[in-house]
């Protein structure tokens, strides 16, 4: 064999095992013992370092849910109630349920109801015109309609609509991780919990100005005219600085309200028109029997009353 | 009042003139003074180069922009055009077009858009091709026609000042003697000599300079040091001894120094942000390209000196930052901030 | 004074736009008095005044409308007399609506106390801290631009020594001219002003700082001060931000602010010539700030000029009085074109801290294409903080402030002269200021 050969290969050879025999050494030395649960967890999130558990990561999660050891303050949004419920089989604890939530659009104020006032014409960030001034708009409320909301998800589970100039939420692709709802200067992004057959409803309009000034801002501006207020039977709706608002957790999902806003902006999703239709009938019917219980009560005080004269 | 609607941005609401397309037309015009005189020294062989070179450029970022990145084609930047003619001064002018061809592809293909762009790229696209070339072709790359062999596309080729040095040297002729060989340094100076087709004179980039200071395209930084530096390292080693080692300024005033210092260093891509780290990048090129030529075996090392250089950019602006207002180098203790007021 | 040596000026960074001051030659007019103002109760930073009047009131100019509020605050006057009405949220020159009082004017009623008349009052009869309460009760603050209650920068905190004032009489914005006419037409009144504040800071030595495409107010100046002692007028290169106060301190003392810090730090106090002016009315004259020269001025307008502006004259009627909004504006800018906020609505007020009307027609009005970052350093080359602005947008854009804080952002004065040079048209002073402001928010727990 020719010599250069032969010393080629016994010193790549030797080379080879001292770095085997160092490496070996240093991987002992340095070993970091870590629970085999915290893989474990690992193995079955999501693991799209999404942020939405408030965590910074899937690992981080994982470690946070081995050291604490119940599920109570943890939850992975994104992979829901069963993903959990693998969690909580590794770590031998009960699961916890959780609602699963959506990201919401809490604005309708498109382009055909919203006139805009002046051009804005800066960064191309809804931080920045945020800062900057009180919209392109008349409504300080509104979505300023540049999509930081799209830019944040990393589902893809929304996109701007060029009609009407809103974000629109894919509702399969998103999983309620939080992130536009932390990115919108706004506010307009809510976590609404997704309901019972996915049905949910909504006020789309954040503005508290006064009923006059907000319609004249926005065509659909919710103007505090308290009508749905008065139509609920669960007190779900509230009204704040002339604005109303529904509460999810009492919501009952009767849709009575829906059809009261003379504005139609009481938003629903994955409502029949039947079951609108049929709830605003509903309340109507019940509207007529309160009026005519009323209408009897004082037929009857009339009554009374004429008989006590007649006594008299 | 009138129906139409105002614009609403924050400040500042007015802008300088010179945008990008402003700066590259500048550099299109500082570049022009060479690319004359290397029509008057080679003919027009040298436009047949330098239109195939930046029509290649411009149509391979047209055609990766619009149908390999599917975005809006970039091209009306001017930046594509610059890329071409500084391939085109950079290579023989007898190139054949499918050397140019592969040149230019390299250079916007590789060189530019695969980092994402103008503004991304770590290293000079020009550079990027024109090293790639010389080392794939490199009996093509260095087969220089003689200038003023005008109208003629079979001119005489000869060596480069440069080349005609390193050989002198080492078939161990004396200095003298390889001198005697070689055109006078007014003819350097203006460019009558043979190499790359941008490179020749002196003058001719002196004057693109000048353009591009007086307009602040560019400042002084760059290619003051870069000059100075080759002129004192070499004058140093001329010093030392005259008989191994050229003269200063036959060092500046051939091969691809001028060129370098003036259009390829100076690209704000590649070369730092800050005025201190231009000094630092320039000072690199001038110690890097002194090296190559005196002890490596190229006998130019302009090219390498920057690409080299450019790897360097981004740790020299990490590290190398002009002095802050009302920061000491310990840095202070950071309080409240202080209310603004202008006027 | 040797105009042969060269200019002094800052040393980091600076730009040079155009200057365009079209309205420098038209001496000051009064406005005529307007119909109805509105008056803003926070036209200055720190905290918003509380309001005294009530709807129906009957007011005379100069009364308080609004008291101020803790120290860093100011008190709000009447500018006309008339009847109070309506008291609402109303959009002002910041963007945003904030409560304003509105006057119907009727008549031109001042307080007696009030002295009128155009005699020049030298003889300065108050001492030190009576000068800084009657500023404080006259609502007088920083007219450039920034609107801080002066009296707030008159008292020096202890332990430190205050050895230099500095007057800004630079105006380094482009198109405006409000400070340069009123050097030229109240010089003496400013002098009077400036021995006021000598006075209330117990220092010896005044400077002037005039940029030098205003030499009339500099011969002006160094003419009336000849036979002074401690106050001296300094003609300066035109470079902007010259007027920004760590600029200016630079320029003139070379004393550098240290990051962070006020300029009481390196011993000196900075007030504007205008409000230096105010100063002298409020403290000689006993006339609160109710009414501040503005620049109305723009390319297309048809009569640019100055006018003495009461606070609270919706923008519309000042710029009637201008020749009407022209045809072609396409961007209407309160302050200067550098640091100045556009606005959308005519009818904001004017404030105590407007010191212009920049009417830009529609063809300057809208910014250009935006490209990619070339790195060419220019806008490190401009910067007058020596901050790194390209690399302050990166971080900002992705979110990541801390580190931005790191690099100093929160140094930048927001001057505008990155955004102006960047060749690629990117908004960098956009995102800076994003990033200052979500530094300074208050961390959620």
């Amino acid at each position: 064999m020719n010599p250069v050969i032969f010393y080629t290969i016994i010193s790549l050879v030797g080379i080879g095992i001292i770095a085997a025999i160092v490496l070996y050494f240093v991987s002992k030395k340095f070993y970091v013992q870590e629970d085999s649960r915290i893989n474990a967890v690992e193995q079955v999130l999501p693991n799209t370092n999404c942020g939405g558990c408030g965590q910074p990561g899937c690992h981080a999660f994982a470690q946070a849910v081995v050291k604490a050891g119940d599920l109570s303050s943890l939850h992975c949004p994104v992979g829901g109630n069963d993903v959990m419920k693998q969690v909580a089989e590794i770590l031998g604890v009960k699961a916890v349920e959780k609602d699963p939530y959506i990201a919401v659009v809490r604005c309708s104020g498109s382009f055909e109801y919203r006139k805009k006032t002046n051009v804005y014409d800066g960064a191309d960030s809804c931080k920045v015109a945020a800062y900057l001034y009180s919209g392109d708009t008349g409504c300080a409320y509104g979505c300023l309609g540049m999509g930081d909301c799209v830019q944040v998800c990393d589902f893809e589970a929304m996109y701007m609509d060029e009609k009407t100039g809103l974000p629109v939420v894919i509702e399969d692709k998103c999983t309620a991780c939080n992130a536009c709802v932390k990115e919108c200067p706004k506010g307009i992004l809510e976590l609404w919990p997704k309901g019972k057959k996915n049905q949910r409803v909504y006020i789309a309009c954040l503005n508290e100005e006064k009923g006059s000034t907000a319609r004249k801002e926005c065509a659909v501006a919710c103007s505090g005219c308290s009508k749905c207020f008065e139509a609920c039977r669960y007190d779900a709706i509230t009204m704040a600085n002339s604005l109303a608002h529904i509460d999810p957790e009492k919501c009952k999902l009767c849709m009575e309200c829906v059809d009261t806003c003379d504005v139609h902006n009481i938003i629903t999703a994955n409502v029949t028109p039947e079951k609108i239709q049929a709830a605003n009938e509903q309340r109507l019917k019940r509207e007529e029997r309160a009026r005519k219980k009323k209408e009897e009560e004082k037929l009857a005080a009339k009554q009374q009353g004429d008989e006590h004269t007649e006594q008299a | 009042m009138s129906e139409q609607l105002l614009a609403v941005s924050p400040s500042p609401h007015i802008h300088t003139e010179l945008t990008v397309p402003q700066i590259m037309k500048g550099v299109i015009i500082a570049m022009l003074p060479a690319f004359a005189l290397s029509i008057y020294n080679f003919g027009i062989t040298s436009l047949y180069v330098t239109v195939l070179s930046v029509s290649f450029c411009v149509a391979a970022e047209y055609l990766i922009t619009r149908y390999l990145l599917k975005k809006s084609a970039s091209i009306q930047d001017g930046s594509a055009i610059i890329t071409g003619m500084l391939l085109a001064f950079n290579v023989p002018s007898n190139l054949p077009w499918y050397i140019i061809l592969i040149g230019s592809l390299v250079s916007i293909g590789i060189g530019k858009m695969s980092f994402g762009g103008l503004g991304n790229n770590p290293f000079n696209p020009a550079l990027v091709g024109r090293v790639f070339l010389l080392l794939s072709f490199p009996v093509q790359m260095t087969s220089w026609p003689v200038a003023k062999a005008t109208l003629s596309f079979d001119a005489v080729t000869s060596a480069t000042p440069l080349g005609l040095l390193k050989e002198g040297i080492r078939a161990g002729d004396s200095m003298d003697t390889i001198m005697q060989t070689m055109p006078t340094y007014s003819d350097f100076f203006f460019g009558f000599q043979s190499g790359s087709l941008g490179e020749m004179s002196a003058c001719a980039l002196l004057l693109g300079l000048g353009y591009m200071l007086y307009r602040k395209i560019i400042t002084w930084h760059i290619p003051v040091t870069m000059l100075a530096t080759v002129l004192i390292m070499t004058g140093i080693f001329w010093l030392i001894d005259p008989n191994r080692f050229a003269n200063p300024l036959f060092h500046v005033l051939t091969g691809g120094v001028m060129l370098g210092a003036v259009f390829m260093a100076t690209d704000y891509v590649t070369s730092p942000v800050s005025h201190r780290g231009m000094i630092v990048f320039a000072l690199g090129i001038g110690v890097l390209t002194v090296l190559i030529r005196l002890f490596g075996s190229y006998p130019e090392g302009v090219s390498f000196a920057i690409l080299i250089m450019n790897a360097f950019v981004p740790m020299i602006n990490t590290y190398i930052k002009q002095p802050r207002y009302g920061v000491q180098k310990e840095g202070k203790p950071r309080k409240e901030p202080t209310p603004i007021k202008a006027n | 004074m040797s105009t042969q040596n060269k200019l002094k000026t800052f040393n980091i960074g600076g730009v040079h736009p155009d200057d365009h001051k079209i309205s420098a030659r038209i001496p000051i007019t009064t406005l005529p008095l307007p119909k109805t103002v509105i008056i803003p109760v926070a036209q200055h930073i720190g905290t918003p005044a509380t309001i005294v009047v009530q709807r129906g009131d009957s007011v005379k100019v100069g009364q308080v409308l609004a008291k101020h509020q803790g120290f860093v605050s100011s008190n709000i006057h009447s500018s006309v007399s008339g009847r109070v009405g309506i008291i609402e949220e109303v959009m002002d020159s910041s963007g945003f609506k904030h409560t304003a009082i509105s006057i119907k004017v009727k008549g031109d009623d001042w307080e007696e106390t009030i002295d009128r008349s155009d005699n020049l009052v030298e003889d300065i009869s108050l001492e030190g801290k009576e000068i800084v309460t009657r500023i404080m009760e006259a609502g007088v603050v920083g007219m450039g631009g920034a609107a801080f209650p002066s009296h707030v920068k008159l008292s020096v905190p202890e332990g430190k020594h205050v050895d230099y004032l500095l007057i800004n009489g630079v105006e380094c914005e482009p198109y405006l001219t409000s400070d340069h006419r009123i050097m030229l037409e109240k010089p003496r009144e400013i002098i009077v002003g400036i021995k006021i504040l000598m006075k209330a800071l117990g220092v010896k030595n005044a400077i002037i700082g005039i940029e030098d495409n205003k030499r009339d107010a500099v011969e002006n100046f160094s003419d009336l001060l000849q036979h002074e002692t401690g106050i001296e007028v300094q003609p300066l290169e035109v470079q902007y931000p010259q007027g920004g106060e760590k600029q200016l301190i630079q320029a003139l003392l070379n004393r550098e602010v240290p990051s962070g810090g006020l300029p009481s730090d390196v011993g000196v106090i900075v007030h504007n010539v205008g409000t230096t002016f105010a100063i002298y009315e409020a403290v000689q004259k006993n006339k609160p700030l109710v009414e501040r020269v503005v620049t109305v001025t723009g390319k297309s307008v048809k009569q640019p000029g100055n006018f003495l502006v009461r606070i609270g004259t919706p923008v519309i009627d000042v710029l009637i009085a201008a020749g009407g909004v022209p045809e072609d504006t396409g961007k209407i800018v309160s302050g200067g074109p550098m640091m100045g906020k556009a606005i959308a609505d005519l009818d904001v007020p004017v404030a105590k801290g407007t010191s212009g009307i920049l009417l830009i027609p529609k063809a300057e009005a809208l910014r250009a294409e935006i490209y990619n970052c070339l790195h060419c350093g220019k806008c490190i080359e401009a910067c007058p903080m020596g901050l790194e602005p390209y690399h302050l947008l990166l971080m900002t854009k992705k979110g990541n402030y801390d580190k931005a804080k790191h690099e100093h952002i929160m140094d930048c004065i927001e001057c505008g002269s990155c955004s102006f040079v960047c060749p690629s048209n990117r908004p960098i002073l956009d995102y800076i200021r994003l990033g200052k402001t979500e530094i300074r928010k208050p961390k959620k727990a």
